[in-house]
């Protein structure tokens, strides 16, 4: 007779992914492949202006000269980009407003738990004391619908889909658009900026502290297409502005594609407070299907006394490769990177910062929690960079990693590069391991195993959530919570 | 009543059987101490009750009131009302010990199909609890046991054992790395967790705790066996003349 063994952290099960349903709409897409002709139709189905199209086409023709990072450290087999569609957007006319939208569609928001009424969340201030959200929603290759946009113009605040910032502010879009991330910056970037589809662009005029939460949430729905979104965020001198961001996809065998740009920019003493929680469909059990994520993510402190800040909350994907960066350019300019990466079953990841100092008196703070389960890989790469001129620069990076069971892997790639004898620039770095006392003192206590696993890792997270808006915190935390399930047996 | 029922317990650790047949009752009300040298299976016994993986129970049972604690899973047999307090608590880094404890409480009382128990009631509680132990509030709300000393921890096992309310506790070597003031703060959480309806195993060293916790019963462990069992005054016996004593 043996005594009945507490749970070992590392026996892991099937996880579930409640995200996991598909939208039952017709939808029209591009044939798969990828030409000169389909940018071109690309721009050209959304009605774009000329200088916009041969900035597609531009992109194109340098993409098709570029290669395919292979420095991460990330396992896929190669991905053929003549075998995905892309673009795909619901039939029938685009929706005018909230009414004409696919019930179906409102359906998915709705079962995501996403408002986009915005009379219901006003009707209900008394059941919900936190404010309202503005939330833009992406559907496959278009933006479905945009809540709040009139409370916001009163303000001055410009929120919409970046199709219809091209139509109603051409010169704003065409005065910031790649000049954060270039389109050769990368092979994926490049491939963005070709066949970008939708995403949300943000205005805050100088002076404005942008009155509520700005948010898109990105859905993609149809098979064998890939996601380009785009967004950029203009934050003009002195203003204010939190945005959010959440991601999720059905379950499909197959992988399919996502390769976003964002561009960030703050100006004299503004402020980007930009917060994702990521949670793309990651693929089953066994590996099989989930996102291909490879995103550029940089904002551009231009101005002197400008903040970003990211924060990321990252358990969704097969595959991450992702490096939210900031640019210090402005004089006592402060970049900010919060990271929580979960990696559980198969799942890789590939994340980190780059922080740039180039401005005088600039600070950067790089706060990285990677956590591992499962047969998964996960992966910190950060790059501090102080420039000559970047007198007084400093940075501080704590890396932490945890594992869970004994089959996952962590690792960490820190680059710092400095060209000052000024600069201070620290390092610290924590790997643990979820331990069996941790775990049998939390049983002992009444605590099932699952709970004390998904107790300890909130724990382990917490410096990272702090950061997070109130509601968005609970969330990122819940999620961890589901995407750990099976990670103890 | 009796709360815990140990008959003839054999229990291998990697194959060498470290406890070799122990019985023990302890009835409600009950406090019994358990005394030996190192290495005597005193921990063996008190973690292969809780559950702790690696212990490998060969032959004979142990009941907690009419439950088989050895089916069940470590976290039912806390549920069930039986609580280890550690001999070395480990930390739970940003796990607040609010949160922990909260989590604690409401697992036993969903198992049991009550709900949650209210915020407000709680945390008047266990602001209470602590005082009590002479602990700074501020503890609440760091990590389990992150930072504590050693005296700190002892301390906290304690909050636990009175926030849980379990029906029988077994406390190991929860004496051991305290102060003098401390030790006296620690007997006053034991005598406070005393009552007609619980029971209590102390695992010890030394005398010292017992002046302070009157057991009723004294058992001497020495190599697995419970060779001598008695009253108080076997401990005072036992700190004149050494284990040695007993060892023919």
């Amino acid at each position: 007779m043996k005594l009945q063994e507490p749970h070992k952290p590392e026996e892991v099960l099937a996880q579930e992914y409640a995200a996991g349903f598909v939208t039952d709409i017709e939808t029209e897409s591009l044939p798969p492949g990828l030409s000169e002709e389909v940018v071109r139709k690309i721009s050209e189905l959304k009605s774009e202006p000329d200088w916009l199209t041969e900035w597609r086409v531009d992109a194109f023709h340098k993409w098709l000269e570029m290669e395919e990072p292979k420095w991460a450290h990330l396992e896929y087999p190669a991905i053929d980009f003549q075998d995905i569609s892309y673009f795909a957007r619901p039939k029938g006319e685009p929706p005018k407003s909230l009414d004409e939208v696919d019930p179906e569609i409102l359906q998915t928001y709705e079962k995501l738990g996403i408002p986009l009424h915005e009379q219901k969340m006003l009707a209900g201030v008394a059941e919900t004391e936190s404010p309202p959200v503005a939330v833009d929603a992406v559907f496959d290759s278009v933006s479905i619908a945009t809540t709040f946009k009139n409370t916001l113009r009163e303000h001055g605040v410009i929120f919409c889909s970046f199709s219809e910032a091209v139509e109603s502010h051409p010169d704003l879009v065409r005065q910031y658009l790649g000049k954060v991330v270039p389109i050769r910056d990368n092979f994926y970037s490049a491939l963005n900026s070709a066949v970008f589809s939708d995403g949300s662009f943000v205005y805050v005029p100088k002076g404005v502290r942008c009155p509520m939460e700005l948010s898109t949430y990105f859905r993609i729905n149809a098979a064998n297409t890939g996601q380009f979104e785009r967004t950029l965020i203009i934050a003009d001198e002195g203003s204010y502005v939190s945005y959010l961001e959440g991601c999720t996809a059905p379950m499909r065998d197959e992988n399919q594609l996502h390769a976003a740009v964002v561009e960030l920019i703050a100006l004299d003493d503004a402020e980007i407070k930009y917060s994702t929680v990521q949670n793309w469909y990651p693929g089953d059990e066994h590996g099989r299907g989930g996102i291909y994520n490879f995103v550029t993510k940089r904002g551009m402190c231009r101005g002197a006394h400008s903040h970003i800040s990211w924060t990321q909350v990252e358990t969704g994907s097969a595959i991450t490769w992702k490096y939210p960066s900031v640019i210090l350019r402005g004089d006592h300019s402060v970049g900010e990177f919060y990271s929580v990466a979960l990696t559980n079953n198969h799942q890789q990841a590939d994340t980190g910062t780059k922080m740039t100092h180039i401005g005088k008196n600039t600070k950067s703070t790089i706060i990285s929690k990677g956590i591992s389960a499962g047969k998964s890989s996960n992966a910190y790469r950060g790059l501090v960079r102080m420039n000559p001129g970047a007198h007084n620069a400093r940075n501080f990076t704590q890396c932490d990693s945890l594992l869970i069971g004994s089959e996952c892997a962590a690792h960490t790639f820190p680059y710092i590069e400095s060209k000052r004898r000024d600069s201070i620039v620290e390092h610290e770095a924590t790997a643990t391991r979820v331990s069996e006392d941790q775990m049998f003192l939390c049983q002992q206590r009444g605590i099932d195993p699952e709970k004390a696993v998904s107790m300890i890792v909130n724990g382990f997270c917490k410096e990272v959530f702090r950061t997070l808006p109130m509601e968005f915190a609970m969330e990122a935390s819940k999620l961890l919570e589901v995407s750990l399930e099976g990670a103890v047996g | 009543m009796t709360l815990l029922d140990i008959v003839d317990l054999h229990i291998s650790v990697e194959e060498r059987e470290i406890i070799k047949g122990i019985n023990l009752q302890v009835e409600a009300s009950e406090i019994h101490a358990i005394m030996g040298p190192n290495g005597s299976g005193k921990s063996t016994l008190t973690n292969a009750l809780a559950g702790q993986e690696g212990y490998q129970i060969n032959h004979g049972s142990a009941n907690l009131e009419d439950k088989d604690l050895l089916k069940l899973s470590v976290e039912e047999r806390a549920r069930a009302g039986l609580f280890l307090a550690f001999q070395y608590p480990v930390e739970l880094p940003g796990v607040s010990n609010v949160e922990f404890l909260k989590t604690a409480v409401d697992s036993s009382r969903r198992a049991n199909g009550l709900d949650d128990i209210s915020t407000v009631d709680f945390m008047k509680e266990l602001r209470q609890l602590v005082k009590k132990l002479d602990l700074d509030p501020e503890i609440l709300k760091r990590g389990v046991n992150e930072g504590f000393s050693g005296g700190e921890r002892k301390r906290n096992e304690i909050v636990q054992l009175l926030c849980l309310k379990p029906r029988v506790a077994l406390l190991d070597e929860t004496d051991s790395g305290l102060d003098i003031d401390a030790l006296q703060t620690v007997a006053r959480g034991i005598k406070e967790f005393r009552s007609p309806q619980t029971g209590i195993v102390l695992v010890t060293h030394y005398q010292r705790l017992l002046e302070f916790v009157q057991p009723d019963f004294v058992h001497v462990m020495l190599d697995g066996r419970l060779v001598r069992s008695g009253d108080a005054s076997l401990a005072l016996e036992l700190e004149a003349k050494g284990y040695a004593w007993l060892q023919n």
